[in-house]
């Protein structure tokens, strides 16, 4: 019997809650797809260091899955308790006919349970097909053949996500019963009857409100913009991100004051149509859900830029590697390790010892010859002492910029480089090489943060004292250009000077570049394994010797890529349609509620498309309202991201912002497309 | 501008119907042999049994019956709330029950007037804005609306309160500002569906006496569907309804309310022990 009318209640409501039943699915088999990534993995034929990323992007993903599944439990909660309080009359009428609470709760649980085994069989469902288009994006992600197309169903993501949401359930039915346990039969029975107060707030106070509000928020603006620089702790960065919080949650308070206030002294306009109809159903209902709108507005905002943060980095990883890894190895040593020093660094003897070796020689200690596997093989030193450090090269403009940053080492050697061991280097990368007079130096530097700092030490003139002898700037600018080979712009600077102004007492590390002895991609793969062997020879304890190479760079970037937009994905996914399915249930309750309204709006005569523009109108305003701010929030939020992920030296941020937008545009609007045709459905009057 | 297409559209309406203009010009309204039934074959109940009336301009006229009677399913057909079966009506000459879609909605905003037992007032706006939007909805002019609002509620004594929301007002008061609603876009009828149902005697009193107003000073046309025979003495003509049928008519012609209450008693004693509990 209970049985029979849980499910009856189903599927009574189930046309008016489609988008509930929906965002379930969905929820469901996004939670299984991103789980389901491991197993799609293991059949990518990827080298080592692509699988270890791969195994730190699938921790990271089930980590984010508990997180993931704390969000949609919040969802899940809040709409089940929603969608019960609706059906308070329902309830009343079980009660006065003499059923008791725990048979409605029974009734209840039966609903959740069946709800819950649907959605999670349909979801499921969908997510292992949904996760076999997955596989083709992960093996496009880490660049990986998939020869074969394989039907891959997950065991431990397919147990996982039954376990989690099980688990979901069963809290939510905790709460329903809670719920059910608490209410008054009269409340029940009269809750729909009680008109809601609308309170008009006091406009002076909005308007003071409204601007405290806007200044705050500028002033979080501004700290994580053009104040950056404020921010000197991990701690500090909370005090935009509350204020900012905060002043979203006023703003919509006193902006749902003002709006309507506003209008209304527009009187060609609020007695125009419907519109009069219109605001003060919008205005009736923000006043009750200015927190779940200050809620939406900030998800929205963690949404965009997590998703354009993630989109730019993946961009911006594997973009430049062609120009930034023009060779295939660079390897480099420390040299000249002070053995008396070496326990405050952490060497050992032996490391001391192997630090007199260069390179070359470390190598053939290793066993390996460069010269069989290497071609176009440049080796040189580079020079460093404690008497310049960045501070003094940059001269008189140190005290301006400390002022600035007053953060960064100032206390670090600067590094200097031959002229002519860096212009064999710049014809071997294809930069442009560089003469000096006896007295002259250069810096060369890429690193957006670092070239105008560098640029105002050089116009101050500064000079620098080498081995007792005076160099001016060459040029009042840095030179583009590089030594280290990475996937990005991240030369902060060093110095070419003349090859007479440096001497070996002096040297701090040799490096040899070379490109493989190889044609095939493959026999290039093959060096490189060997190379990666020689960690397991007995000398390579023995020795500080490390190398970049352009395979593990690329590997690790595009690896890294991968990693971000799968992490970004997941959350920007999960967050938005979290945000939106709340709106749109509220707004569709809403209509169930305004079904009266709309009624005697028609016995007044109105139009079906003055009515449906109304309804249009409303439901719009609610999803713009949140997302409105949010884009405001992002355009500062984006800039802070890009502002800390320069450090990554991201820079690809145009196609980012699109991709977000149509991302945005697909699943919000689709959302809202979805509730205002589901609430035309409701309020249309069935005849 | 305007004015001229809503001229034209009455004519429209009538070509697109095929209706003649009836020759009692001054009947705005005009039932005739008007039949609806509900439920199947098997089960047939008919709500409406062939009824034929006509009400004149300026008439005020209730119609009374039992619970079951059909009164309120006359009401529905008449404002197209609901359908006919079989039979006509005619409103200042157009046929309504031929009427669709948005013609049926222009119909309702121009033609009628609701005032209902449960007022129908909206809870989000104030007493003056629920005035305000029949209007609105007609696309009449702010300040146009500034001054009909400003005389109507003066006529009906709800001056004082229109900045008060629904909940805010008694239920006289309410029923005051919904005829206020009812009224104000001049339609050719107003229809009344228990307009005294939810309200307290001293409120019926008050009511029925801006019923009696808007009737004598403003010659509004009024169709009100009652039970109550207290109810139903203030109006000119009482036709009684039982079992989907005209049982009896009475008019009040030169007799004073309370003689024309005695009267419609009479019949309602005549009509058997269903009326007997409206008393």
């Amino acid at each position: 019997m209970l049985c029979k009318l849980s499910f009856k209640n189903i599927k009574k409501s189930f046309k008016d809650y489609a988008i509930y039943f929906f965002t379930l699915v969905l929820g469901v088999s996004i939670f299984y797809v991103f789980n389901a990534i491991e197993s799609q993995t293991v059949m990518l034929d990827v080298t080592k260091s692509t699988r270890e990323i791969i195994d730190l992007m699938t921790d990271s993903l089930s980590a984010v899955s508990v997180f993931v599944s704390f969000i949609l439990g919040f969802l899940i909660i809040y709409a089940s308790s929603f969608l019960i309080k609706r059906r308070n009359k329902e309830f009343g009428i079980y009660l006065t006919l003499g059923m008791s609470k725990r048979k409605i709760s029974m009734i209840l649980f039966l609903e959740t349970l069946f709800i819950g085994v649907i959605s999670l069989g349909v979801g499921l469902i969908v997510g292992v097909l949904l996760s076999q288009l997955m596989s083709l994006l992960v093996a496009n992600s880490f660049e990986a053949d998939l020869t074969s197309f394989v039907f891959t169903f997950s065991k431990s993501a397919f147990v996982k996500t039954l376990i989690y949401f099980g688990i979901i359930y069963l809290i939510v039915m905790i709460f329903n019963t809670i719920n059910v346990g608490r209410c008054k039969l009269i409340d029940l029975l009269y809750a729909y009857k009680k008109s809601e107060k609308v309170k008009l707030k006091n406009p002076i106070l909005c308007i003071i409100i409204f601007i405290i509000s806007c200044v705050l928020l500028g002033y979080s603006y501004y700290l994580v913009t053009a104040g950056v620089n404020k921010i000197t702790s991990d701690a500090k960065i909370f005090i935009p991100i509350i204020l900012g919080a905060l002043s979203t949650f006023f703003i919509f308070f006193s902006l749902s004051g003002l709006i309507l206030r506003i209008v209304m002294k527009m009187k060609n306009i609020y007695y125009k149509g419907l519109n009069s109809f219109t605001l003060r159903q919008i205005s009736s209902k923000i006043n009750t859900t200015v927190f779940s709108c200050t809620i939406i507005c900030l998800m929205l905002f963690i949404t965009i830029c997590v998703f354009s943060s993630s989109l730019s980095i993946k961009n911006s990883m594997t973009a430049n590697l062609k120009t930034l890894a023009p060779v295939d190895i660079e390897i480099k040593k420390t040299l000249d390790i002070p053995i008396e020093e070496i326990d405050n660094y952490g060497y050992t003897y032996e490391q001391a010892m192997d630090s007199k070796l260069s390179v070359r020689q470390t190598l053939e200690k290793l066993d390996f010859n460069p010269n069989l596997y290497f071609t176009d093989i440049i080796e040189f030193n580079l020079y460093a002492t404690n008497d310049i450090t960045i501070d003094k090269t940059l001269g008189s403009y140190y005290e301006k910029i400390k002022k600035e940053f007053p953060y960064l080492s100032y206390s670090t050697p600067e590094s200097f480089v031959k002229l002519s061991d860096y212009n064999r280097v710049a014809k071997l990368f294809g930069l442009e090489e560089l003469t000096l007079d006896d007295n002259e130096y250069i810096v060369v530097a890429d690193y957006d943060q670092w070239v105008p700092i560098r640029n105002g030490g050089l116009k101050a003139g500064t000079k620098i004292n080498l081995l007792g002898k005076d160099y001016y700037p060459k040029y009042d600018h840095v030179v583009d250009g590089f030594i280290d080979i990475s996937n990005n712009h991240i030369n902060v600077g060093f110095f070419v000077v003349p090859d007479d102004a440096v001497d070996e007492s002096i040297r701090q590390q040799n490096v040899l570049i070379a490109n493989y002895k190889a044609k095939s991609d493959k026999a290039k793969k093959e060096i490189e394994e060997k190379i990666i062997d020689l960690n397991n020879h007995p000398y390579a304890n023995n020795t500080t010797i490390g190398a970049s190479s352009k395979l593990s760079i690329y590997e690790a970037s595009v690896g890294l890529g991968a990693l971000v937009t799968f992490i970004g994905l997941y959350l920007g996914i999960i967050f938005l349609i979290s945000s939106a399915a709340i709106l749109a249930l509220k707004e569709l309750s809403e209509s169930a509620d305004n079904k009266e309204r709309f009624r005697m709006l028609r016995k007044l005569g109105a139009d079906e498309k003055l009515i449906n523009r109304a309804l249009f109108r409303q439901i719009f305003v609610f999803f713009m309202f949140p997302l409105l701010l949010a884009i405001i929030h992002s355009v500062f939020g984006i800039m802070f991201c890009n502002y800390i992920l320069s450090t990554l030296g991201t820079d690809e941020v145009l196609t980012s912002i699109i991709m977000t937008s149509i991302f945005l545009v697909v699943i919000y609007g689709g959302y809202f497309v979805i509730t205002y045709l589901c609430s035309k459905n409701i309020i249309r009057e069935r005849r | 501008m305007f004015c001229n297409i809503k001229i034209t559209t009455n004519e429209l309406y009538r070509y697109k119907m095929g209706t003649e203009r009836n020759d009692f010009m001054e009947n705005i309204l005009e039932i005739s042999k008007v039949e609806k039934y509900y439920g199947n074959r098997s089960s047939l109940t008919k709500a409406i049994d062939n009824i034929s009336f006509s009400v004149s301009k300026g008439e005020f006229l209730a119609i009374m019956g039992a619970s079951g009677s059909g009164k309120t399913t006359l009401l529905n057909v008449i404002s197209t709330i609901d359908k006919v079966s079989s039979g006509h009506i005619f409103v200042d000459g157009i046929d309504v029950t031929k009427l669709k879609g948005n013609d049926l909605n222009k119909f309702r905003r121009e033609d009628l007037g609701f005032i209902f037992q449960d007022f129908n007032l909206l809870d989000t706006l104030t007493a003056y804005e629920n005035i305000a939007l029949a209007l609105s909805i007609q696309t009449v002019k702010a300040n146009e609306i500034e001054k009909r609002i400003k005389k109507v509620s003066e006529d009906l004594g709800i001056k004082d309160i229109l900045k008060k929301y629904p909940y805010q007002l008694s239920g006289g008061q309410k029923q005051r500002v919904a005829s206020a609603r009812a009224i104000i876009t001049n339609p050719k009828l107003i229809l009344a569906d228990e307009p005294t149902g939810a309200l307290d005697s001293k409120s019926s009193r008050m009511l029925l006496e801006s019923f009696n107003y808007l009737n004598d000073e403003k010659g509004a046309t009024i169709l009100m569907v009652t039970h109550d025979a207290f109810t139903a003495s203030y109006a000119n003509r009482v036709i009684f309804i039982k079992d989907g049928k005209i049982f009896n008519e009475i008019r009040k012609g030169k007799s004073s309310r309370k003689e024309f209450f005695s009267k419609i008693i009479d019949v309602v004693t005549l009509l058997g022990g269903d009326l007997n509990d409206a008393l």
